[in-house]
């Protein structure tokens, strides 16, 4: 009787890992960051954004069945200056006071090979949505998993910097975005 | 008198010398008219393109005193009038180190407040000059102050610069004006 009872704890606590591990779903806010690269006038510029949240359900072993929303609070931007970031929340930029969030919803996972994936999915900002797709890595570790990518995103897919500001000669089109989020191991 | 002994040069700067003044003079009093300018307008593109011409333009005015000081270094100024009192010498030597010194740290201030407001500079849109400072805003600031003080000390300089060779040229009726001014016939 004893044995049986440390048996089933023992092969319960040796499956844990194999059954849940491998299975992240959700981020660590605090951990993860969201960086941007702009130029103006050939000058690169940094910023980021402060805050933002995500819903995870990804196991590498079944990408196709992995989802991911993200979504960021655009008035959390810090594009390199408070009169930068003044001008970003108005009309010709974000609009934050009509659009006060951007998302972005997966529609599909690849496997890469290694601990590499690509994930495809809609981006929503300003009330425009295309569909991009991003590379990524995803590195284990003791208690989840690193996520790190880039992409360029265009902004005048989006329409962010009308008016004046839509000539690419002081601020460029490609806005370099990296992203790398704290994955949370399931449970 | 030493202009006999040395009749091409002692007397009169050389055509360098007088071009790299004036170029100064036009590239240091559109500095200071844009930097005046352009600090309290607010953000647009025009801003932008105002302040990239105003760094660019600092850093060709810094590469200039650089040329200046190596000519100035191999082909030495005119000796000044020999009417001129003890004090009255001193204070053109004073005066004209400390123009120099201006003109070095003006651009070397605003290059460090550029990089401490976290903006490379990139001269001409093309060459990264390298950040010598982090991001900082409260230092950024203070550089800021510094450069716009320095400006002001750099102002009243050239005021007593230019007031001081109208005198020579009103007033003690010497060659010190007439010398830096454009030859017409070389």
């Amino acid at each position: 009787m004893r044995y049986k009872i440390i048996f089933v704890l023992l092969s319960g606590l040796a499956l844990t890992p194999l059954a849940h591990a491998l299975d992240y779903n959700g981020i660590q806010a605090d951990k993860s960051s969201l960086d941007f690269i702009y130029k103006q006038i050939g000058v690169p510029v940094d910023g980021h954004f402060k805050k933002f949240s995500a819903q995870l359900n990804f196991d590498p072993a079944k990408p196709a069945a992995a989802r991911a929303v993200f979504e960021l609070d655009l008035a959390s931007i810090d594009a390199g200056t408070d009169e930068a970031n003044d001008e970003v929340a108005g009309r010709d930029w974000f609009n934050t006071k009509a659009f006060p969030h951007a998302k972005f919803e997966s529609t599909g996972f690849k496997a890469l090979g290694g601990n590499r994936y690509e994930v495809s999915g809609k981006m929503s900002i300003k009330g425009h949505t295309i569909v991009v797709s991003t590379p990524f890595t995803l590195t284990p570790q003791a208690n989840g998993a690193a996520v790190d990518g880039s992409f360029v995103l265009k902004r005048a897919d989006y329409a962010i910097g009308e008016g004046s500001w839509s000539d690419f000669g002081t601020v460029a089109n490609e806005i370099q975005i990296k992203f790398h989020f704290q994955a949370m191991g399931g449970k | 008198m030493t202009s006999l002994q040395h009749p091409d040069s002692s007397s009169h700067y050389t055509s360098t010398a007088i071009s790299l003044h004036w170029m100064m003079a036009i590239l240091l009093f559109s500095l200071f008219m844009a930097g005046v300018y352009m600090h309290e307008l607010p953000l647009s593109p025009w801003k932008l393109q105002i302040y990239s011409w105003h760094k660019w333009a600092g850093i060709t005015a810094f590469l200039l005193v650089l040329a200046r000081l190596s000519w100035r270094y191999t082909h030495r100024p005119p000796p000044l009038p020999r009417t001129l009192s003890k004090p009255a010498e001193l204070a053109a030597h004073a005066g004209h180190t400390l123009l120099y010194l201006l003109m070095i740290c003006i651009p070397l201030t605003g290059w460090l407040m550029s990089s401490a407001k976290g903006f490379q500079t990139v001269y001409f849109g093309v060459l990264p000059i390298p950040d010598l400072l982090a991001k900082n805003k409260e230092l950024g600031n203070l550089l800021r102050e510094v450069h716009e003080a320095l400006n002001f000390v750099l102002l009243a300089v050239v005021i007593g610069h230019a007031g001081a060779a109208l005198k020579h040229h009103l007033i003690d009726k010497d060659d010190v004006l007439t010398r830096m001014l454009p030859r017409h016939s070389s």
